[in-house]
C-alpha cells in the first residue's frame, strides 16, 4: 500500500492551503522524500524555485508530487542558502531539467547533476549565475556545449531555429551515423517570453491574458488552471453549469488538436487524403469553439469564477449538429489510415518510447498513455466536471507512432461522446460568479489534462495576496526529453514523424 | 484504394467559394473592428483603458484604440457603462501603415487602401512566396496562417506559397513578439531573403509586442528588427482576416469588396 511521506503535506488539486503547512525540511530529508515518492510510483509533477520573502537571500526549492493511485498531490520544501545545492538528478532522472530551470533562474549551481546546462538561455532572476556569466553580456540561445559522439563516420546535423514550416523554433543536434540517430538533443528558449517573471505582484489586468497565451493552442487547459488556482485562493465556488462550460471548452480543445494531429502524422508519411480531410476538420472543430465564445481558440471563454459566455438551447443545437458532422468526417479521414498499409509501415515500430522509460522520465499525457501507462488528470487528480464524469481512459503498449497516433484516435471518440452526453442535461447555475481577494500566505496546485497531457499550476501568495511566486509546468516540459529519447536508432528521416507523433509545445515549455 | 475513392465521395468538395463568393459565415459573437460612440462616454470616465490588458486604449482629448495592440478580448465593452465600445462583425482589419490602425471618433473605419506598388505587384501579383518566421509568439497566429493552407482556404488558389527557405522567398510574415532568443535568428532570415521583399506582420505580437509589451524578454513586435510593409491585427486574427489582408495587398480584391458586415 502507498503510505503519505510523513514529511510531506498532502493537498488536492484545486485547493489552498496555508503556506505554514508545507513543512520546511533540509534539503537531505526534501531530496529523500521525492526519492522514496517515485519509488513507489508518484510523479514530480512540479520542482521548482522561489524567493518568497525576497529580502532574504535564501531559494526556497518547492516540489509537487502526484499520487495517482491515492488521487493526491504532496508538497514539501527546502531553504538553499549557498549558491549551490546537490543535484539529486542520478538518484531521480524525471527532475532533470526542474534543476536545471532551477539553476537558471535563481543562480544556483546542481552539483553533480550529470547534465547541467540551461533551460532557456535567460538571465537569472537574482544577482548570481549559476554558470558565472556576466550580467551585462547577453546570452546568446542554443551556444553551448553538446553531446558528442566521436568516431570518423559520425556527422552532426543541426536543425533550427527557423523550420521549414509554418513552425516555432527550436534547435535540434542529431548526432548520426549514415541515416542512423545515435543521439539527439534538443535546445529550446527561442520562445522564451519571461511570463512567470511578469506574474509576480498579480493578478492584474494582463495576468489571465498571460494564462490564455502560454501555449496559445492549449488556451483552454492554461486558462482553466489560473483560473482554478484564483478560485482555490479566493476559495470561490462555481457553478456546475460553468464546471460543465469549461469541461466542453477542453474537450473541445482536444480534439482539434488530436484531429489536427492526425492529419499532421499522415501529411508526414505522405498520406494526402487524411492530411487534407483533417487539416479542414479541425478548422471545423475551432468553428465550434467559436461558436461557444466567438475566438477560434477560446479566448475569453475561461474566466475566475467560471466562463466568459453562456450557452441556451438554440446554441447547443448549432454546436452539436456540427459535432456530428465533424464526426462523421473524422471517422471516415481517420479509418483510412489503418486500412492503409504504407501508412502503417512508416507508423509501427517507429519512435518507441518504453513504458519503463517514460515512468522514469515522468513522462504525461498521450505519450505516456501510448507507452501502456494509464495516467489521465481527468481519472487522476480530478477536477471540475471531471469530478463527476469519468471518461474512460485511452491506452495503447506499443509505445511507437501508431500507438500514438492510436491513443488520439480513440481520445477523439470519447471526447465526442463526453460532449454529447454533457450538452444533453445542461445543469442550472450562473455563468460566472464574482471572485474576492486572495488569502495571504498560501498555497494551491491546480492541475488540467490539456491535449498534450498534466498542466500544473502553483501559486504562492505574499501577505498581500499577491502571486510571490506562479510557477507553470506544461506538459512539454516534462515531454521534450521523451522525443529525444525515442529518436534514438531511428531513421533520421522519421525525425518529423516522430516530433508530430508527440507534438510539444516550444512556447508551452519557454513561457 | 477503393476506400480512399469512396472517402474523397464522402468529402466532397470544400473548397470555399471566397472570393468569388461570400465570405465564410463567423460566428456571431465574433469580435471584429471595434466601433466607438463617444457621444455616450461619461465625462471623465476611463473605465474602458484602465481595463484594457495592453494599454490599447489611450483617452486624451478624446479615445484612441490601437488595433495593433488590441487582443480583441472585449473587457472594454464589458467595462463601459454605457456601451460607448462595441465590436463589429467587420473581418477587414489588414493595413498598410501602421498609424492607420488608431481608431477614433472622427476615424472609425480603417484604410483598407493595401495594394502594393505597381512594381511590386508585377512581381508578386500571381505569385508570392512567403518563409514563415515565428519569433516568440504563443502559436495561434502560426496555427491560423497554417489552416490557410488547408483545402478550405487554399491558399495556393492565389499563388500564395510558403517555402521552407528564405532563400526562395520574395518575403517574411511574422509572428510572435520578437523575443530576445530570436532576435538574430530573423534579422538573419530577413537578410537571406533576396530583393525586393516584403514583410507581412500578423497578429498584436508581431506588430506592438501584443500581451508582451515592455517585457525585457521580447522586443515589442517585428519593427524592432525589420520594416513591414503589412499589419494584420488579431489575436490571433482570423483566417478570413489574414486571406482578406494578402488578397488587397497583392490588388486582388480592392478597399470596397465586400460591401461592409457591420
Amino acid at each position: 500500500m502507498i503510505q503519505n511521506n510523513p514529511r510531506l503535506a498532502t493537498l488536492i488539486n484545486g485547493r489552498a492551503v496555508p503556506l505554514e503547512a508545507i513543512a520546511m525540511l533540509t534539503l537531505d530529508d526534501f531530496q529523500q522524500a521525492i526519492v522514496e515518492g517515485v519509488a513507489v510510483g508518484q510523479r514530480v509533477s512540479a520542482m521548482f524555485g522561489a524567493m518568497v520573502q525576497p529580502k532574504a537571500n535564501a531559494v526556497e526549492l518547492y516540489v509537487v508530487l502526484a499520487d495517482d493511485e491515492q488521487n493526491r498531490l504532496y508538497a514539501g520544501r527546502t531553504r538553499i542558502e549557498d549558491d549551490r545545492f546537490l543535484s539529486l538528478t542520478p538518484r531521480c532522472p524525471q527532475v532533470h531539467l526542474f534543476e536545471r530551470e532551477i539553476a537558471e533562474q535563481f543562480g544556483l549551481k546542481a552539483i553533480g547533476h550529470p547534465w547541467f546546462k540551461p533551460v532557456r538561455y535567460q538571465h537569472s532572476w537574482t544577482s548570481l549565475d549559476a554558470w558565472d556569466r556576466p550580467s551585462d553580456q547577453p546570452i546568446l540561445p542554443g551556444v553551448g556545449d553538446f553531446y558528442r559522439v566521436e568516431g570518423d563516420e559520425v556527422h552532426e546535423v543541426a536543425v533550427g531555429p527557423v523550420h521549414a514550416g509554418i513552425i516555432e523554433p527550436g534547435h535540434f543536434r542529431f548526432q548520426c551515423h549514415g541515416e542512423r540517430v545515435f543521439h539527439l538533443e534538443i535546445a529550446l528558449g527561442y520562445q522564451h517570453r519571461g511570463v512567470e517573471q511578469s506574474m509576480i505582484g498579480g493578478p492584474n489586468k494582463r495576468s489571465i491574458h498571460y494564462a490564455e497565451t502560454l501555449a496559445g493552442d492549449s488556451t483552454i487547459a492554461h486558462s482553466t488552471a489560473y483560473c482554478q488556482a484564483i478560485e482555490a485562493l479566493a476559495r470561490c465556488q462555481k457553478s456546475a453549469r460553468a464546471q460543465m462550460l469549461r469541461g466542453i471548452a477542453l474537450e473541445l480543445e482536444r480534439l482539434a488538436n488530436h484531429i489536427g494531429d492526425l492529419g499532421a502524422l499522415a501529411n508526414d508519411v505522405g498520406f494526402l487524403p487524411t492530411s487534407s480531410y483533417c487539416g479542414r476538420i479541425r478548422g471545423d472543430l475551432l468553428n465550434i469553439t467559436a461558436v461557444l465564445c466567438g475566438n477560434r481558440f477560446g479566448r475569453g471563454m475561461v474566466r475566475p469564477g467560471g466562463v466568459g459566455f453562456d450557452i441556451d438551447a438554440a446554441r447547443v443545437s448549432e454546436m452539436l449538429r456540427r459535432l456530428d458532422a465533424a464526426e462523421r468526417d473524422t471517422t471516415v479521414a481517420v479509418n483510412l489510415l489503418w486500412d492503409t498499409p504504407s501508412v502503417m509501415a512508416r507508423f509501427e515500430n517507429t519512435g518507441p518510447l518504453p513504458r519503463g522509460i517514460a515512468i522514469e522520465l515522468g513522462i504525461v499525457g498521450p505519450a505516456a498513455r501510448a507507452s501502456g501507462l494509464m495516467r489521465d488528470i481527468r481519472l487522476d487528480q480530478p477536477s471540475g466536471i471531471f469530478r463527476f464524469t469519468h471518461l474512460p481512459v485511452s491506452t495503447c503498449d506499443t509505445g511507437d507512432v501508431f500507438g500514438r497516433a492510436f491513443v488520439r484516435w480513440l481520445e477523439i471518440q470519447q471526447s465526442i461522446k463526453f460532449i454529447r452526453e454533457q450538452l444533453s442535461a445542461v445543469p442550472a447555475g450562473s455563468a460566472r460568479v464574482a471572485v474576492g481577494s486572495l488569502l495571504p500566505n498560501s498555497f494551491a496546485v491546480t492541475l488540467n489534462e490539456s491535449w498534450r497531457g498534466e498542466v500544473c499550476h502553483a501559486a504562492i501568495t505574499d501577505t498581500h495576496g499577491r502571486f510571490a511566486r506562479y510557477k507553470i509546468v506544461d506538459p512539454s516540459f516534462h515531454n521534450w526529453t521523451a522525443l529525444a529519447y525515442a529518436l534514438r536508432n531511428q531513421e533520421i528521416s522519421d525525425f518529423p514523424l516522430c516530433n508530430k507523433s508527440f507534438n510539444l509545445s516550444y512556447c508551452g515549455n519557454d513561457l | 484504394m477503393f476506400k480512399i475513392i469512396l472517402a474523397r465521395l464522402q468529402q466532397g468538395h470544400r473548397t470555399i467559394k471566397y472570393p468569388d463568393g461570400p465570405p465564410p459565415e463567423l460566428s456571431d459573437r465574433f469580435c471584429g473592428r471595434p466601433t466607438l460612440d463617444a457621444a455616450k462616454c461619461l465625462t471623465g470616465c476611463r473605465a474602458c483603458a484602465e481595463v484594457c490588458p495592453t494599454d490599447a486604449i489611450t483617452i486624451t482629448d478624446q479615445a484612441h484604440i490601437d488595433l495593433g495592440k488590441c487582443l480583441f478580448c472585449s473587457e472594454c465593452a464589458a467595462s463601459c457603462p454605457n456601451q460607448a465600445i462595441a465590436y463589429s462583425k467587420d473581418y477587414r482589419l489588414a493595413v498598410r501603415q501602421r498609424q492607420d490602425l488608431v481608431i477614433t471618433q472622427n476615424q472609425q473605419s480603417l484604410n483598407l487602401e493595401a495594394e502594393m506598388s505597381a512594381k511590386l505587384k508585377k512581381l508578386f501579383g500571381r505569385s508570392l512566396k512567403l518563409r514563415q518566421v515565428s519569433a516568440g509568439g504563443c502559436n495561434a497566429c502560426e496555427a491560423d496562417t497554417n489552416v490557410l493552407n488547408t483545402l478550405a482556404w487554399d491558399l495556393g488558389r492565389f499563388g500564395i506559397q510558403f517555402v521552407a527557405s528564405p532563400r526562395h522567398a520574395d518575403g517574411l510574415l511574422i509572428t510572435g513578439p520578437v523575443t530576445e532568443n530570436m532576435k538574430l535568428a530573423l534579422k538573419k532570415t530577413y537578410d537571406a531573403v533576396p530583393d525586393p521583399r516584403i514583410v507581412i506582420a500578423v497578429g498584436a505580437c508581431a506588430i506592438s509586442g501584443g500581451p508582451y509589451i515592455n517585457h525585457p524578454q521580447a522586443n515589442n513586435g517585428a519593427e524592432s528588427v525589420v520594416p513591414v510593409d503589412l499589419y494584420i491585427p488579431g489575436c490571433p486574427p482570423h483566417p478570413l482576416t489574414i486571406l482578406d489582408g494578402l488578397l488587397r495587398f497583392l490588388g486582388r480584391h480592392n478597399a470596397d469588396f465586400p460591401s461592409l458586415v457591420s
